[in-house]
């Protein structure tokens, strides 16, 4: 059972997705894992073919807990049922794997290499190795933890599949109306949706209507013996808000927080953002939040302090920028899943995961390695109306950055005062890890960037 | 367009935008965002789907005519006939 965020104890097993004898690449989904916070898709964190499920559909195990076998590929194709000892691997538990359950390396690595390794939650012994006589790298690391392929190999036994990569939201499947976890589940399952009787408002297509039109019901399953159901709404709401609470009480406790706030003026970006607006279709527009959350990203690679983790009493830098957005929920309560690499994506990519994103916070649907790869956060509060907002760090990592609402403001420049659209810019930060210095060098990057949209 | 048609593609909108809202008892000049909580992403989804069933192109400019159920009828059904 990995650890899908700082504050998780538990897991239950939703669904799995794989039955014994599938083969499975690293990265590939393999199980839903219900959290206090939201239903997860937990990936493999290596490669070979399911030898057995350890712990089954409902059952609720403390992190660290095997949950299958997997035999490696090759060799032991013939022989399914007696893998020859060394071969059986089981997923470890991600960044906080206990002392006594670790798994030595089957190659030399450096202790910090280690280090790193058990903070991205990687199985070092399923790396293989760059550097010199295969020995894993900082950069090897680096790309394993950056994410996988797309998955491939999670074919129902029967029925097409249509490819689909996490990076993209699911293609649509036709026009009839759907919730977005239905069109998900119907591409998943290989479901037409044009054939499926839909039971929500108006006869819109949800997620259990896929799932009862899918070949064989769920994944074949059976229906009621091997079903756990989600928390129900009230449930969910009291074990996220408790989530919350541990999580939040931790990093005050913890974290000697430090704030610095600016103002960014926005006249140039809100003007460039409508003229490129205008010219493209409404499915291309960007929202201001894209803007502000890349210039964030590259702010961040410029301060580099400010983005990775607090860890064993000092500060470990994240190579990548791997950006928390904070996706409130319709029920209450917050996800903070990460995109990945966001300094390197164009706007419009940017744009095009943010809303993947929250849709699929939204809808119970995020991966793993979004939930717990995120190098620093960000809050947008602006849609809600404050001016500010002074955030809570999310443990291990040591800064997070606000955004209130992008509103007029009375501006003196050159003896004048204008009125011109700015945003106020906050940080709060982890005085273990930085000064103040070093926030307020953020807060002015970060207002420069958003000063040349068109470089974003 | 007529009103009607108007009313029942914003509708199928916003039940696409805020599955499980009741928007049948939605007041005609409530302010969407608010009353539905839509932030950026959502009300932009909301114009997306909007300007998909209806065809219509709908600019940033035209948002503010959105706001509502009422203007929002009004801006996709007058469009139309003019």
């Amino acid at each position: 059972m990995p650890v899908l965020g700082a504050d998780m104890d538990e897991g239950t097993i939703l669904e799995w997705l794989v039955k014994p004898g599938d083969e499975v690449r690293k990265g590939d989904v393999i199980a839903v894992v219900d959290t206090a916070k939201s239903a997860i898709e937990v990936e493999s964190f290596s490669t070979g073919r399911v030898e057995r499920l350890v712990v089954g559909v409902g059952e609720t195990v403390p992190v660290g807990t095997p949950l299958a076998v997997l035999t490696e590929p090759g060799g032991e194709r013939a022989q399914p049922a007696v893998p020859a000892a060394g071969t059986q691997r089981t997923r470890r538990d991600r960044r906080a794997e206990r002392p006594a359950q670790q798994v030595p390396a089957p190659r030399p690595a450096s202790p910090v290499i280690r280090h790193r390794a058990r903070e991205l939650g990687i199985d070092l012994a399923a790396l293989h190795g760059t550097g010199p006589d295969g020995t894993v790298t900082r950069e090897d690391l680096e790309h394993a933890a950056a994410g996988p392929a797309p998955p491939a190999a999670r074919q129902p036994a029967a029925g097409p599949e249509p490819a689909r990569s996490r990076r993209k939201p699911a293609p649509r499947a036709g026009r009839r109306r759907a919730t977005p976890l239905a069109r998900r589940l119907a591409a998943e399952l290989g479901v037409d949706l044009a054939a499926v009787a839909g039971t929500g408002p108006a006869g819109a297509i949800r997620a259990a209507d896929v799932r009862l039109a899918a070949p064989g019901g769920e994944r074949g399953r059976p229906a009621a013996a091997a079903t756990a159901t989600a928390r129900s709404a009230a449930e969910r709401n009291q074990s996220m808000r408790q989530a919350i609470a541990r999580l939040m009480a931790r990093s005050k406790r913890e974290i000697p927080h430090y704030y610095v706030s600016n103002t960014a003026d926005m006249t140039h970006a809100m003007s460039w953002l409508r003229d490129r607006n205008r010219e493209v279709d409404v499915s291309q527009r960007l929202v201001p939040s894209a803007l502000l959350l890349k210039a964030v990203a590259l702010a961040a690679r410029r301060v580099p302090r400010l983005n990775g983790y607090w860890v064993d009493d000092a500060f470990r830098p994240a190579e990548a920028v791997h950006l928390g957005v904070a996706v409130s929920l319709r029920g209450g309560g917050v996800l903070t899943p990460a995109i990945h690499d966001a300094a390197d994506l164009p706007l419009g990519e940017l744009m095009a995961r943010l809303r993947d994103l929250v849709t699929r916070a939204r809808s119970g649907r995020l991966r793993a390695c979004e939930l717990t790869d995120g190098t620093i956060t960000v809050t947008n509060l602006g849609d809600q109306g404050v001016e500010s907002v002074y955030g809570v760090i999310y443990p291990p990592q040591v800064a997070l950055v606000g955004f209130g609402r992008i509103v007029e403001r009375a501006v003196a420049a050159g003896g004048l005062v204008g009125a011109r659209p700015a945003v106020t810019t906050t940080l709060a930060a982890d005085h273990r890890a930085t000064d103040g210095y070093a926030g307020s060098r953020f807060l002015s990057a970060l207002a420069g960037l958003l000063q040349r949209p068109e470089a974003l | 367009m007529t009103s009607a048609a108007a009313e029942a593609a914003i509708k199928e909108a916003l039940g696409e935008v805020t599955p499980g809202a009741d928007t049948d008892s939605l007041p005609p000049d409530a302010d969407l965002r608010d009353t539905l909580e839509l932030d950026s992403l959502d009300f932009l989804r909301f114009v997306e789907i909007l300007s998909e069933r209806t065809g219509k192109r709908i600019d940033e400019d035209d948002y503010p005519q959105l706001a509502t159920k009422a203007g929002a009828v009004k801006f996709l059904a007058g469009r139309a006939r003019g």
